[in-house]
């Protein structure tokens, strides 16, 4: 079966003061239909501007974008508001992502007007539809957002990704404003819509705990590259590359009488502005050797199992 | 879930226009309806002016000069004899028209050039700002002098060559408040969601950078109206013997020692008309606010 | 007071501890009748969600509620044998920073700008301490390379450091004058994972140097599993459930420290779905009447929606607010 989402080389350079800034460089993956990757990494790793990247909220550098293996990498104009539909986001603030100004009512209904899809009175019922469907008081229809608390405008942000039945969404950090509590609520909503309309996520996150609950593959990122891709149990179980152990030591394990040990890395993330060819984590990396100062390939190192790491089968 | 189960009950929402919502969060605003009856009562004067002024705005009386107020004249006259009060009712229809029409024009234009600027940002916000200011680096009234000489005087002339003195202001802060909206990941959202960039620039950006721009507009008023004043003093703006607030506060300042009430009561008139707008615009600005609603 | 009972008694004792703040129109309950104790050297944890009252409890403590809008409605804050709740304002100055020091949450805003970092942290030592401007300026650069920061970099400004190295540059601010007792607010929630377990790490290493006890406020409950002596899950401004983190982990007795468990998604195993806790956290200026929980709850019963509900003690020795405990820990609904 082809994948919904096929990228390709992909490439987005932000030119700054001091240089060019790599913030997503050479990625490739795919995703197949009802599946969920995660993407996870630090923040600046590129991550969110990968999924923006890929649904045309930012124009890439290079690179092909393939949506149920049509090159859609190069639209414009009326063709590329056609495929937008089909490619939504859900984004991290509740706070930010949903104008102030704008009624529940108004914000779900807006999608709805733009896409000329449905006639007037359509369209009330279908964000009736809607607001049933995420979970929302029809009480509230009427309200602000400042009067509603972040996990029910989070689920407003929701309903307006899905008004126009968009077959893959970017999931950008939705619950990672939200406390505990409230998280699991719309983490179990994202996944029953997934279930029940066959949707694809791309899943940005920097917290592992929920990426391993919600995906099914993950893609760890690194300044800008993809250093480990693999199914998500496979990784947790698994793991080859050396920033990935470091990153899946250094989550506090709830588990008092099984702690993590945490293997604490040298330094900090360096600066991803005119970086060296070479691997990106050589410098914090505890195996680094000559070896990785030559540029580092993705390479299947078991079946499904891919990592960027010229050592990685002498560090096992 | 809970509020799943709740949503059940059809409630029938009522849908109000933003215009009815408006207008009811002002009137919970005590200081805004004051704002607006005041008004309301200088419009009406101003209006019925024939009817109610007891005396024609040039009627000249030589015999009744520098009169201080007393029943026959409420105001009192002014150096020619003329009854103030009657002539403010009368210049009440230039000043107020001119100052209101001078700054919404300069507003309207203002939103146009400066959401360009804003929304658009790099060569095309470049090129504008420079514009602007080339039009700002000149003293205003020199500006405004200009313009009124070379359209000529007269009531619409004058509004437009007021009007261009403004619109830099606006433009300006227009601009600045779209530049700090334009980063909000709601801008982002809705272009995700194929709203075209009109329709970003008029229902997601202006509505949520304008608000101060009305503070800046009733405040507008009263310098428009002072302005138009400087106008008609150098034989620009309204012509005499036409009456107007600002020409009769500066035609009767030589006689602020001698007879104040001269000064007094078409500064009084100015002062009531801003202190109102300002009102009205504090309460407008809140009623639009929907963090505010009660 | 006798040497014999100094020995016994906490280092830090909080009773009854109610704090209030006010608008025109409300007054919001924000801490109800918290209280808590801590051992010299040890760590208590206060978890909870946003709007709890955690940052309360801890601006209470060391006496920066904001002076208009808020205030100590009830309770006692004993430091040693001290209660400082009562002293005046002049002395409270003196302990700040000295013997009570906060780390804030949000490393971007704590810091000044415009002031070189070395400077940041001599000047609270010039604060509390007497000597020259250069024994100031030695005590920060021994501070900053304490932190794992070079002190070639004292005259750097905070815009040329990582978020990371300025949570460590607030550390050192807050470690400057060995203090007996540090509040940490989410120090690490603006941070990544392993930049998270570096500082940490150092958090943990100073410590145990300086034998300073710590409250440490998260809304991460594997931070408190890895970092924490005691636990207290506080609820609504009020302490659901306290004891030690063992007690608190392996036997949770509040329905509401269960669904916090239940809500969170556990490495260590595969599940479908989550369970989270359904409603809402109340409103603290309009808190249910008897238990807050009450309206979230599976196991409410009539009893539950009157009254004031005590802590009582459950089997294993640590408190917990509930009066349905026995149901709770057999797990019967």
């Amino acid at each position: 079966m082809r994948p919904v989402i096929e990228v390709k080389n992909l490439k987005k350079y932000f030119p700054v003061a001091n240089g060019v800034l790599h913030a997503v460089d050479d990625v490739s993956l795919s995703i197949g239909r009802g599946k969920t990757l995660g993407v996870v990494g630090e923040s600046g790793c590129g991550k969110s501007t990968l999924g923006r990247t890929i649904i045309h909220l930012q124009e890439h550098t290079s690179g092909e974008i393939f949506l149920h293996g049509d090159d859609i990498s190069n639209l414009k104009g009326k063709e590329l508001r056609k495929v937008r539909e089909k490619m939504q986001i859900i984004f991290q603030d509740p706070y930010s992502s949903i104008d102030p100004r704008k009624t529940v009512d108004a914000t779900i209904r807006e999608p709805l007007q733009v896409s000329k899809r449905y006639k007037r009175n359509e369209i009330d019922d279908v964000t009736t539809e809607l607001m049933e469907l995420v979970g929302i008081d029809n009480r509230l229809r009427m309200s602000y957002p400042h009067e509603l608390d972040g996990g029910r405008r989070q689920r407003v942000g929701i309903a307006r990704a899905l008004a126009l039945n968009p077959d893959f969404v970017v999931c950008d950090e939705p619950v990672s404003a939200l406390d505990v509590s409230i998280q699991a609520q719309v983490l179990n909503l994202l996944k029953k819509l997934q279930q029940q309309r066959g949707l694809t996520y791309m899943f940005v996150t920097h917290n592992l705990s929920v990426v391993k609950h919600i995906s099914d593959d993950i893609c760890v990122m690194y300044l800008g590259q993809v250093v480990e891709l693999c199914p998500s149990k496979e990784l947790f179980k698994n793991p080859l590359h050396p920033y990935t152990k470091a990153l899946l030591s250094a989550i506090p394990s709830i588990d008092i009488h099984n702690p993590n040990k945490p293997e604490i890395l040298k330094g900090e993330l360096t600066s991803p502005i005119n970086p060296k060819p070479g691997c990106r984590f050589a410098s914090r990396c505890n195996f680094a050797t000559e070896a990785c100062k030559q540029p580092q390939k993705l390479q299947e190192i078991s079946s499904g199992h891919f990592a960027a790491c010229c050592r990685v089968r002498e560090i096992q | 879930m809970l509020n799943t189960m709740a949503g059940k009950t059809q409630i029938k929402i009522k849908k109000k226009s933003e215009f009815m919502r408006t207008l009811k969060q002002m009137s919970y605003n005590k200081l805004a309806v004051f704002g607006a009856i005041v008004f309301a009562i200088e419009l009406i004067l101003v209006i019925l002016a024939p009817l109610i002024a007891p005396y024609g705005y040039a009627e000249m009386d030589m015999a009744a000069a520098y009169q201080p107020p007393s029943w026959a004249h409420l105001c009192g006259t002014d150096d020619l004899g003329r009854d103030i009060f009657s002539r403010l009712l009368y210049g009440g229809r230039y000043s107020i028209t001119m100052g209101i029409f001078s700054i919404g024009i300069s507003v309207m234009l203002g939103i146009i050039i400066g959401s360009t600027a804003g929304y658009f940002g790099g060569k095309v916000d470049n090129i504008i700002m420079r514009f602007l200011d080339i039009i700002q680096s000149l003293p205003g009234m020199l500006l405004t002098i200009v313009i009124s000489a070379v359209l000529g005087s007269g009531y619409i002339n004058t509004i437009l060559s007021l009007s261009v003195n403004g619109i830099p202001g606006q433009a300006r802060m227009l601009r600045a408040q779209m530049m700090r909206v334009r980063g909000s990941e709601y801008i982002e959202a809705a272009e995700s969601i194929n709203c075209s960039k009109f329709r970003i620039i008029a229902k997601h950006l202006i509505p949520n950078s304008f608000s101060p721009l009305i503070v800046q507009a009733t405040m507008g008023v009263a310098n428009m109206i002072i302005m138009a004043a400087g106008l008609s003093f150098i034989g620009l703006g309204v012509q005499p013997p036409a009456s107007e607030w600002g020409a009769m506060l500066s035609g009767s300042r030589q006689f602020i020692r001698s007879s104040p009430h001269m000064v007094f009561f078409p500064g009084l008139a100015i002062a009531i008309t801003i202190l109102a707008l300002n009102l009205m615009g504090d309460g407008l600005r809140d009623a639009l606010d929907p963090k505010l609603k009660r | 007071m006798s040497d014999e009972i100094k020995e016994s008694m906490p280092f830090l004792e909080v009773k009854n501890l109610i704090v209030e703040y006010f608008t025109s129109e409300q007054t919001v309950h924000a801490v109800n009748g918290v209280s808590f104790k801590l051992e010299k050297g040890k760590t208590l944890g206060l978890v909870g969600e946003t709007g709890a009252g955690k940052t309360s409890i801890a601006k209470a403590i060391l006496r920066i509620l904001p002076d208009v809008g808020a205030r100590i409605a009830k309770g006692e804050v004993w430091l040693a044998d001290e209660n400082i709740t009562r002293i005046s304002e002049e002395e409270m100055r003196k302990i700040r920073g000295k013997k009570i020091s906060m780390i804030f949450q949000d490393p971007m805003t704590a810091l000044n700008p415009v002031q070189r970092v070395g400077d940041q942290i001599a000047e609270v030592v010039s604060l509390h301490n007497s000597g020259t401007k250069e024994s100031f300026k030695k005590r920060a650069e021994e501070m900053l390379e304490m932190v794992g920061i070079q002190k070639e970099r004292y005259g750097d400004y905070p815009h040329q450091f990582s978020g990371g190295m300025k949570q460590r540059v607030v550390i050192a601010i807050a470690l400057a004058c060995n203090p007996e007792l540090l509040l940490a607010d989410e120090p690490t929630t603006a941070l990544d994972v392993t930049i998270q377990a570096q500082v940490l790490k150092l958090i943990d290493n100073l410590k145990e140097k300086l034998n300073t006890s710590m409250v440490l406020i998260t809304h991460d409950m594997g931070v408190v599993a890895t970092h924490c002596d005691d636990v207290a899950v506080v609820y609504a401004g009020n302490i659901v459930e306290y004891g030690s983190k063992e007690q608190v982990f392996d036997h949770p007795a509040h329905p509401y420290t269960i669904g916090l468990f239940g809500a969170i998604p556990n490495l260590g195993r595969d599940e479908e779905w989550l369970h989270p806790i359904e409603g809402l956290p109340p409103d603290p200026s309009d808190l249910p009447e008897g238990c807050s929980f009450h309206p979230r709850c599976n196991y409410t019963t009539e009893e539950c929606k009157a009254g004031t509900i005590d802590m009582l003690a459950t089997p294993d020795g640590h408190q917990c607010r509930c009066i349905h405990m026995d149901r709770v820990l057999k797990g019967e609904v």
